[in-house]
């Protein structure tokens, strides 16, 4: 999952950067972006186990185990491979998505019950994530061509950029990013506003780690809904940067492999 | 007699001295009761609630079930906007743009979180193992006829839609909005959210003229309760005008007519501070209070000054002590009529239906501030204002005093057969009252004037039921609703409601899962059935879940943890009747049919307004007894006779008895309003017995008279007052029964027969049981007339 690509930084990115004043919000904005994009660059590819909490306005909380693995792509959107860890009668489940920069995804899914991989053909990026609070736009690969970009104000090491998707099917009329400058534009916070342009949800990083010294990755991803005030934690586990995966990695029958 | 005569003389001598401290202090007084007044009035407050919840108690069960099972799942309000193109068809390039068009619109509905079209309908068609999850009409302006056709077809298949976004001919359709209200302040809220809706409408329309919109849901609900409440409350104005022309009438007297003004306008305001300061939000029928206490309150007023100008025109008395002498003489009759008016208004508070506490409550405070400014601010204006000779001083009191005698001669000659035939009438009445049944269909509560009630019935006609049921069906353990047992109990339970005869749409999730399974094998029709193990079905909910759009989540049909989920039953209209048969149905199938975990009990603010009627008679019961005791005993104590006292429960239970038995031959069913009418109108009916036994007891007592005579003497001082006071109560609840709020206009119709059974139960059953228990019917009749007038 390249998103976090973008939430981390590289050192040589805030070189990149100039600083120069004349330029306009929406030249800035991009340029901010694409530093955050250039400072990730390079991962390879990562695996990761997470633990979804779903929790909802009472308190009632719920729980799923996935695995996530990642492979970085330049000319096109990163693929990504989500098994299902638990609960014990979806264990096995699985989901294979290639991100386009342009156009719809494809994403194929597995299931073990009657050993098939379904390809599913759906615009539907503005659903939410099995159940979470967490849509499909805000986990697939954070693409740099999605948005057009507005930077706001600078605060401190804090550069808070709107963002407008370019898609007219996203679920949101603008995001609202902070990036942290000092810390190679790895983003603090997003807030959502929806359709009517009202804040919907806010999302907060934390538990940031520093990955070969170039990359950073928030271990914890809080996303609360404020109008339906139900939350999703994502709490992660250490990435594994070293196993090499490679494109055999994310095919079909990788996908019926991984959920056995 | 002689204790008797000194309490009598104690009270005497305290009314007379606190009139004459009114008139000696008499800008003081003003002054102070305007300061009163002014002083409450500025902690005033009108703010309006028109959440339905308000209806239910914190305690009501039906509203426990209820919220908890709105706690498991989303909570959500809607707006439906209908739409009926005069094409008759929704299938038309044009239709479909204009549809899509709206939709978009409605997504920026305030505290909007879902919009639910034909258009966006989340349609998923499989081919082979390859799944297509598409709006069923995005981007209508390119689709080709085929393509619209085809849009048609699988519209009209699609049980998630017919007959709840689509009707079957598909020539209405509906836009479902769900709003989140954050459910901080309804009277913010739900005006947001309608004047929002209704200019999208408007524009809509005048864009689109080839559509007929009609709007219903759970908002414009709250909003018609909104506004039934800012309309009553303007009912206010009506009476206002009424008080002032029936004063102008009856005392004949432009200063009499300002005073009352001022003491009926005090109450109000210190009614209006009292609500603020208690911080009550109105609703549909504490909106009322204004005319209520205008009402009841004016009475008092008009009994102080027709004495008054009638001891200073008549008996040439002075002003002073004219205005002294109406005030001792109406000093213990107006407190006590207050009281039980007060009494009778507090019991309301043993209902189980909160805006009818706050109708007690305000009423009650109401008027024990116009017994207080009817007895200071009155006498002080009166004793202010200079007092004109009337120019026609002439009346047709005799003509009118001699038929009330006319009429008191009539009953005292055949007290007996007078007796029978009331009780007859009585009896036969109170058995009819017995078959009234309740009915709280809260779409009917508006009458068709409300553009709520016309949408609703239209919507109903033609699309979707507003009524429904909802069950939150158990599987006993943590994912259990991937059981395929579960599955196939829920299903047969599904099965089961969809061939009942009231139900027009089911919602449950058995369909989710015979959908999904069927996707999953190519579309295979025979696959339309619930999957056969639970690997399956768990991971066909997975797909399913990884499948919905913005703005929903299983959460509206499946709780947290996966063991229950909510069937909702959509109903054609239906009365409270049938509404409570049909959950109770419902139930018994589940307890026959259905392991126990999966018993349910049926739930839904319809059902829950249709037990409304039940509970609220219930728990009124009490407070019935309570204000029957409290009001008779104050009327033994006032009439200083524990016999008649107990005589009087008739007069004044049998009004209540005779008005639901007449209520049955006009229309026969009762809704939650009408419960309270017994406590409340007790406390008004009441009056008439005490001024016509005290009259009768004053000259068994004082003047001698034997119980016949006693009688005709009282219809000769009190008969006109009664007709006045009725009168008045009658003019103020017949302009509340214009009302079309059903809980309001019910009531006032039905407390306009109580009040004139009472005063006819009065003149005709009181004074023939006057007589009977009196015991000396054998003295000849000895015309009295000559006395009874020297007495005056």
């Amino acid at each position: 999952m390249k998103k976090y690509r973008i939430f981390t930084a590289a050192f040589t990115a805030i070189l990149a950067i100039s600083m120069s004043y004349g330029q306009s919000s929406e030249e800035r904005g991009l340029q901010i972006a694409k530093a955050a994009e250039k400072a990730d660059e390079g991962f390879g590819s990562s695996i990761v186990e997470l633990k979804m909490t779903l929790k909802n306005k009472n308190g009632q909380t719920s729980e799923r185990y996935l695995t996530t693995r990642t492979l970085e792509l330049t000319e096109d959107g990163d693929k990504s491979l989500i098994v299902f860890d638990s609960p014990k009668d979806v264990k096995g489940t699985a989901t294979l998505t290639f991100t386009h920069k342009v156009g719809a995804d494809d994403q194929w899914l597995y299931l073990p019950s009657i050993k098939r991989v379904k390809r599913i053909s759906s615009n539907n990026k503005s659903g939410p994530f099995v159940g979470s609070e967490f849509a499909y736009e805000d986990l697939s690969s954070q693409e740099v061509e999605k948005y057009a970009y507005k930077f706001l104000k600078e605060d401190g090491d804090m550069l808070i950029v709107e963002q407008d998707p370019v898609d007219p099917k996203s679920g949101y009329t603008r995001r609202v990013a902070t990036y942290n400058k000092g810390k190679g534009y790895r983003l603090e916070k997003i807030e959502f506003y929806d359709r009517k342009n009202a804040l919907l949800k806010t999302l907060d990083y934390s538990d940031y780690k520093l990955y070969k010294n170039k990359f950073w990755r928030a271990l914890s991803l809080n996303m609360v809904n404020h109008q339906s005030n139900k939350e999703t934690l994502l709490k992660f586990s250490e990435y594994n940067f070293g196993s090499e995966l490679v494109d055999e990695d994310f095919t079909e029958v990788a996908l019926k492999r991984a959920g056995r | 007699m002689n204790a008797i005569k000194k309490t009598k003389n104690a009270a005497n001598a305290f009314a007379k001295n606190w009139a004459n401290f009114v008139i000696r202090y008499k800008w003081p007084v003003l002054i102070m009761t305007l300061l009163l007044a002014m002083g409450l009035g500025s902690q005033g407050k009108m703010e309006f609630d028109g959440d339905y919840h308000v209806f239910f108690s914190e305690s009501n069960p039906e509203l426990e079930a209820f919220d908890a099972l709105q706690d498991k799942y989303t909570k959500d309000d809607n707006i439906i906007v209908v739409l009926a193109p005069k094409n008759g068809d929704i299938f038309t390039r044009k239709n479909l743009i204009a549809i899509e068009e709206l939709t978009a619109e409605a997504w920026n509905t305030p505290y909007s979180s879902r919009v639910d079209a034909v258009t966006n309908f989340q349609h998923t068609s499989a081919v082979g193992d390859d799944l297509y999850v598409d709006d069923l009409s995005y981007d209508s302006a390119n689709k080709t006829n085929e393509e619209i056709e085809g849009i048609r077809e699988k519209a009209l298949k699609e049980p998630l839609l017919v007959h709840r976004i689509i009707n079957e001919e598909g020539s209405v359709t509906a836009i479902n909005i769900t709003v989140r209200l954050p459910g901080e302040d309804s009277a913010k809220e739900i005006p947001e959210v309608t004047i929002a809706t209704r200019e999208m409408i408007s524009k809509f329309q005048e864009k689109h003229p080839e559509f007929d919109v009609y709007t219903t849901g759970l908002v414009p609900l709250n909003t018609a309760f909104f506004e039934s409440s800012q309309k009553d409350l303007m009912l206010t104005m009506v009476m206002l005008l009424i008080v002032i022309i029936v004063t102008l009438i009856l005392t004949r007297n432009i200063f009499a007519t300002i005073a009352t003004l001022f003491v009926v306008i005090f109450s109000i305001v210190s009614a209006v501070g009292f609500v603020g300061l208690n911080g009550i939000k109105l609703t549909p029928p504490s909106a009322v209070f204004p005319t209520m206490i205008l009402t009841l309150a004016v009475a008092d007023s008009i009994h102080i000054l027709i004495t008054y100008l009638q001891k200073w025109r008549k008996d040439g008395l002075d002003k002073k002590a004219a205005l002294v002498e109406s005030m001792r003489l109406n000093f213990m009759p107006v407190f006590i009529t207050s009281l039980t008016t007060v009494i009778g208004f507090l019991t309301l508070n043993y209902g189980d239906v909160p805006p009818f506490w706050d109708l007690g409550n305000i009423v009650a405070f109401g008027m024990t501030m116009a017994f207080l400014f009817s007895t200071t601010t009155l006498p002080a204006l009166m004793a202010i204002f200079p007092i004109w000779k009337p120019k026609a001083v002439k009346t047709n009191k005799e003509v009118t005093t001699s038929g009330y005698a006319k009429l008191g001669q009539y009953v005292v000659r055949q007290p007996v057969k007078l007796t029978v035939i009331s009780l007859a009438i009585i009896g036969m009445l109170t058995y009819l009252a017995t078959k009234n049944v309740f009915n709280d269909e809260f779409v009917e509560y508006f009458d068709n004037t409300v553009q709520f009630r016309q949408d609703s019935d239209f919507i109903n006609e033609n699309l979707t039921g507003f009524y429904n049921v909802e069950f939150s069906v158990g599987s006993g353990e943590s994912g259990g609703i991937n059981n395929p047992e579960y599955l196939q109990k829920l299903n047969d339970f599904e099965d089961w409601l969809e061939e009942q005869p009231e139900v027009v749409h089911v919602n449950a999730f058995s369909e989710v899962a015979r959908r999904v399974n069927r996707s999953m094998h190519g579309d295979d029709q025979s696959f339309y059935k619930v999957p056969e193990n639970r690997e399956e079905a768990a991971q066909y909910l997975l797909l399913y879940e990884l499948s919905l759009p913005f703005g929903l989540d299983l959460n509206n049909q499946i709780n947290v943890d996966k063991s229950e989920s909510r069937v909702t039953v959509t109903l054609q209209n239906n009365s409270s009747a049938e509404m409570i048969a049909f959950a109770e149905r419902s139930e018994k199938w589940l307890r026959d049919n259905t392991p126990e975990a999966m018993n349910s009990i049926g739930v839904s603010p319809t059902l829950m307004f249709s037990k409304l009627g039940f509970r609220q008679a219930d728990s009124m019961l009490k407070g019935n007894i309570i204000a029957l005791l409290l009001i008779s005993l104050v009327l033994m104590i006032a009439l200083r006779n524990v016999k008649l006292g107990l005589l009087s429960i008739i007069p004044n239970v049998t009004p209540v008895l005779v008005g639901f038995g007449l209520w049955f031959l006009l229309k026969g069913t009762i809704n939650t309003g009408m419960v309270i009418v017994f406590g409340m109108t007790l406390g008004i009916i009441v009056d008439d017995t005490v001024h016509f036994m005290s009259k009768f007891l004053r000259a068994r007592r004082e003047l001698g008279y034997d119980a016949k005579d006693a009688i005709i003497y009282a219809f000769e001082t009190v008969g006109k007052a009664l007709v006045t006071t009725t009168t008045v109560l009658l003019a103020g609840f017949i302009v509340l029964s214009t009302s079309s709020f059903a809980l309001n206009s019910y009531m006032a119709r039905i407390t306009v027969i109580i009040i004139l059974a009472a005063l006819i139960i009065d003149f005709i059953l009181l004074p023939s049981l006057l007589i009977l228990v009196s015991g000396d019917k054998g003295k000849v009749e000895t015309p009295s007339h000559v006395q009874v007038q020297l007495d005056k």
